[in-house]
């Protein structure tokens, strides 16, 4: 068994060495999530970190992170595991016709012919694993059910070779948009975390520490900017990633000082709807093109 | 009360306030417990949280019962022994006067722990309700609210935000914001001392809203209909993720006899998978008639702003609002359009459609036919919304027949609960004979009803 963070306190920091600047609730959670070895199931607006927490952990433990991206249509033989039919066929017509029906069933069921996909990768690790399922909301009602076994006893049934327990509980977590509501048997076996746009204190913390060029006054104006964007009423609210990336114009452009029409000339960068950035201008009182 | 009978009492309370806590998920957060230390409230309610809350918008619901069975503090504190009402009134002017001038200069400074303490204050002094006997009294925000008024600090705060170097508009939305706050404080703390007087089950059943989905139209307030307002494009786009995923799940056609074979040379010539043809997605021609009066304006507003975010799943959608006249409105809701804008023009034409202002359903279901007579043909689909409610008047039901008969679909909206349907001025009961009427309180049920129409 791992000890993934000592305490929640431990996590803050941890998780802060690797650039990844939490509040008390997600080092706590992210600490439960290792203590219960119980996965961790992160919702939130796009852009807002949930990937990159992830990506923390397994930098912070140094982990290795599995990560398994959902899309519609992902099925059992893309997300666990999968028999190389290809090299079976080939396997049977080498060895001719000299050979018992058993023995070629014994011997074409064997490791050697298995694929393992994510899933099943995650569990036969025996280094300390940080398992991704990332927008777990995209994939199809079935591959839910999949996910079950592996999610509560941390392990795979493969009918031809048995069950495949984990020798070391990865830390999972899954994260979703909340496109659709995730099953109650998927939820009831997760930690919960919602995670949501920083305030402005952890917003700066945050955009200094992702672009350290930027100056320090550049920053306080842009994240008020921000947290005023967000009090609009927008189709989609500027996220972390959005205020970081601006963040990179900014130094790109070699702004040192974000004035109204420093601010009407970037603002596409975090407003991707052109009715957002008309209302946007509007309400800043900005200067239209 | 011991700690399991407390926790056994919270998760209880999450139960009946809606919340679907599992046994395992109680085992869990105790668990959770145990690995915490518990010097922090906040931590208890993070771990509290992970556990038990499974979906966001439960989380003010989580939040109020956690405040009401693991309160703050107890009475009013270490720092506010000498402050429960002794005697005679202890809100007399100089008192009074006093306090008020404190919370100016906290509210000036948005300092919140100065706040959260004269919030306490605020009720232990001028919220308490005396009763006949030991165990009747009680607390009232509204009280110590009225007597209090923050609201009348406003323009104060105002002007010390404006010296700050905020703008006027920042300024003032500042100042609204601290007050409500306060104000909200306030209540969680008129809350938390009838929790500690009456028993926590008590309050719990009675003071807890239902989350933001849940609540109905007719009962929302007016902060309510903002966050409301915020959740139609989200609820739009579930909405559309689900729409595409369902289609496409349908979507197997006839068998594609080409792809099908050239697939099955890798496999040696066995078609070991199928292809098929995708099929076409069939679309709708929706006719929005709604009603916009007083009494049901919010609700169709809300499902007019749903339908017209979800504008591709139909191939057109045409929409009248009414008084006792018909106007169209199809034209504020332009491509990409702006929610806030949308909702103000549609303010603006509402005065078009009323010629005397009393809601007349029969008027305007005959003008409508009269003046639109190629608006509903074979290939759309009716949708009126509205309580029914035509103030006594003819009810044209022969047109309403007509117009549904002539429509490939007819529903009927209908904002207020089936045991209203019928009672007082309200026709539902009758309008009910000629197209299916359908109950439409909150989000929730009008997410469902719009999944099922596409």
């Amino acid at each position: 068994m791992t000890t993934w963070f000592e305490s929640p306190e431990a996590a803050a920091a941890r998780l802060r060495e690797t650039g990844y600047l939490t509040d008390d609730a997600t080092a706590l959670t992210a600490y439960l999530a290792g203590a219960l070895e119980k996965p961790l199931l992160v919702e939130g607006p796009a852009g807002v970190g949930k990937t990159e927490l992830a990506k923390a952990v397994a930098r912070a433990t140094g982990a290795e992170l599995v990560r398994l991206q959902c899309y519609e249509g992902l099925d059992e033989a893309r997300a666990l595991y999968e028999w190389n039919y290809k090299k079976q066929l080939l396997r049977i017509q080498a060895a001719g016709g000299d050979q018992s029906w058993s023995e070629t069933h014994d011997d074409i069921f064997t490791e050697e012919f298995l694929l393992t996909r994510p899933l099943l990768g995650a569990i036969r690790r025996d280094e300390p694993t940080v398992l991704l399922v990332d927008e777990v909301d995209k994939t199809d009602i079935e591959v839910e059910g999949l996910l079950l076994e592996v999610l509560s006893d941390f392990q795979v049934t493969i009918p031809e070779l048995g069950t495949v327990t984990a020798t070391r509980r990865p830390f999972v977590v899954l994260t979703s948009n909340a496109s659709r509501e995730l099953s109650e048997a998927v939820k009831r076996r997760c930690l919960f975390l919602h995670l949501d746009y920083p305030d402005a204190e952890r917003e700066r913390a945050i955009v200094t520490s992702q672009v350290p060029r930027l100056d320090d006054k550049v920053v306080a104006q842009l994240v008020d900017v921000v947290v005023r964007l967000r009090d609009l009423e927008l189709k989609k609210a500027p996220s972390i990633a959005e205020s970081v990336d601006w963040a990179r114009t900014l130094v790109a452009l070699q702004v040192g000082d974000l004035d109204e029409a420093t601010v009407a000339r970037t603002l596409g960068v975090v407003l991707k709807h052109s009715s957002d950035q008309q209302r946007a201008a509007r309400e800043l009182k900005l200067a239209t093109r | 009360m011991s700690l399991l009978d407390t926790h056994i009492g919270f998760v209880e309370a999450l139960r009946a306030a809606g919340l679907s806590v599992s046994l395992a998920e109680g085992l869990d957060a105790i668990s959770a417990l145990e690995k915490v230390r518990w010097h922090d409230r906040e931590t208890v309610r993070a771990a509290y949280a992970a556990t038990l809350v499974k979906r966001h918008p439960q989380r003010t619901t989580f939040d109020a019962v956690f405040d009401i069975y693991y309160p703050r503090l107890i009475g009013s504190g270490v720092a506010g022994d000498g402050l429960e009402p002794a005697g005679g009134p202890q809100d007399t002017g100089p008192d009074l006067e006093r306090f008020r001038e404190a919370l100016a200069e906290a509210l000036a400074a948005g300092d919140q722990q100065a706040l959260q303490d004269l919030a306490v204050e605020a009720v232990a002094r001028f919220g308490a309700m005396p009763g006949r006997g030991p165990g009747l009294s009680s607390w009232s925000a509204y009280t110590s609210l009225q007597r209090v008024s923050p609201g009348e600090l406003m323009d104060r705060l105002v002007q010390g935000l404006l010296g700050q170097g905020l703008d006027d508009e920042q300024a003032q939305r500042a100042a609204g914001r601290r007050i409500g706050d306060f104000t909200r404080l306030v209540e969680g703390d008129a809350r938390r001392r009838i929790a500690e007087e009456k028993g926590p089950e008590h309050v719990a059943g009675v003071t807890v809203r239902p989350t933001i989905d849940r609540l109905d139209f007719t009962a929302a307030r007016r902060s309510d209909l903002e966050e409301m307002r915020r959740e139609i494009y989200p609820l739009a786009r579930r909405l559309a993720a689900r729409l595409t995923k369902e289609q496409h799940a349908r979507r197997r056609g006839p068998l594609d006899v080409r792809r099908t074979v050239r697939a099955s040379i890798a496999t040696g010539g066995v078609p070991l998978t199928t292809h098929h043809r995708p099929k076409r997605p069939h679309r709708t021609d929706l006719v929005v008639l709604c009603d916009v009066s007083g009494s049901v304006a919010n609700f169709a507003q809300f499902t007019l702003m749903l339908v017209f975010a979800l504008r591709e799943a139909f191939s057109g959608v045409r929409a009248f609002t009414f008084v006792d006249d018909v106007v169209e409105v199809s034209d504020s809701f332009r491509p990409g359009a702006d929610v806030v804008e949308v909702m103000e023009s549609l303010a603006g034409q509402i005065s078009q459609a009323a010629l005397w202002g009393r809601t007349n359903y029969g008027r305007a279901l005959t003008r409508f036919a009269e003046e639109h007579p190629d608006a509903v043909g074979p290939r759309s689909s009716l949708l009126v919304l509205g309580d029914g409610r035509s103030n006594y008047s003819d009810l044209a039901l022969p047109v309403l027949g007509d117009l549904a008969g002539r429509a490939r679909h007819a529903w009927w909206l209908n904002p207020e609960h089936p045991r209203h349907w019928g009672t007082g001025d309200s026709a539902a009961d009758r309008y009910g004979e000629v197209v299916s009427m359908v109950e439409c309180r909150n989000l929730a049920q009008l997410g469902e009803f719009v999944h099922r129409i596409v």
